[in-house]
């Protein structure tokens, strides 16, 4: 199975990347632009081949490593 | 007295902080390697700057769960004395052993200059030596050192005195001008609830001595020694 996470900072902490990038859309020529925010994605190959059994795993990963739940938020998919 | 000096992969400022130890405090800095288990026969931890781990992910993440971070957790737990500088900070707060975490610098860019940090509690090991309210000027090379904690940790944070040093004015005032990297309250440095782990982003290691135009940083390992000292004799009176 393949996990694909997207791992986002928790609304309300600045995110000056997502700010930057806002601002460069709108020297581009962009308008109506509203709030940027950036983000990571991870694609994590799993053997498991059980749902249950890969959720729970993704779930202890995101928890653990992959995302800083102080700042960070996190969601997945699995497929295949 | 024995400092160990963790070195993870990545970690840079490992031999400054094992020059001013050994040359200019005259005691023994033993290397410590990261997949070490053992910290025994050591007196205090020091956690380096750096780049450990590249900062991939996030800049401690992968760090905090090398070998020997079981070591450096129980030595903590058993109160033993813990200063993370930088990185070594950044890894404290991944590793759960300070309150918070680390966000980008609210500028983007990597800060690399001389800055002015005001001592805010004089009453810890590791500042034992300072006056409250001194000022010291300590340069700062990071690209994550906006501190960040919510608004329960934070007035806990205040209220226990567990801001140890705060971004300040060469005059020593608090003010958002100071702030070089957008930190929560301008803050450069916490210590935990029990006060034996200390983590600041400035880098006391590289003014240590005269020789360098600017000796500020050496208090902060002076009041470490002198702490240690102090307590050994407890011990041994006891």
């Amino acid at each position: 199975m393949k996990a694909k996470i997207h791992i986002t900072l928790k609304s309300g902490i600045l995110d000056p990347q997502g700010k930057a990038i806002e601002h460069a859309l709108g020297t581009l020529g962009f308008k109506n632009v509203g709030n940027v925010r950036m983000g990571k994605y991870l694609e994590v190959e799993l053997q498991e081949t059980t749902q249950d059994k890969a959720e729970a795993e993704v779930k202890a990963m995101c928890e653990k490593l992959l995302a800083n739940t102080i700042i960070e938020e996190y969601r997945y998919e699995l497929a295949g | 007295m024995n400092f160990g000096v963790i070195v993870f992969p990545g970690s840079n400022c490992d031999h400054d902080c094992i020059h001013v130890i050994s040359s200019v405090l005259g005691q023994k800095a033993i290397p410590v390697w990261h997949k070490e288990t053992s910290l025994s026969g050591l007196d205090a931890i020091i956690l380096p700057g750096g780049f450990s781990y590249g900062d991939y992910l996030r800049t401690g993440a992968i760090a905090r769960f090398s070998p020997v971070m079981g070591a450096v957790k129980t030595f903590a737990s058993e109160g033993g004395m813990v200063l993370g500088i930088c990185n070594g900070f950044q890894i404290l707060l991944e590793a759960g052993l300070l309150p918070g975490a680390m966000l980008r610098n609210k500028s983007l860019s990597f800060i690399c200059k001389d800055v002015h940090i005001k001592v805010e509690n004089a009453a810890t090991p590791f500042t034992g030596l300072c006056e409250s309210g001194q000022v010291l000027k300590i340069p700062i090379a990071h690209a994550e050192g906006n501190y960040y904690t919510d608004p329960v940790t934070l007035a806990a944070l205040q209220a226990n005195a567990q801001i140890i040093f705060r971004y300040c004015t060469p005059e020593g005032k608090v003010t958002p001008e100071a702030n070089p990297n957008g930190s929560l309250d301008n803050i450069a440095g916490i210590r935990n609830a029990e006060g034996n782990v200390l983590g600041l982003m400035p880098h006391p290691e590289r003014c240590a001595e005269e020789v360098l135009g600017n000796d500020d940083g050496r208090v902060i390992f002076l009041s470490m020694l002198d702490a240690l000292k102090k307590a050994k004799l407890k011990a041994v009176v006891a």
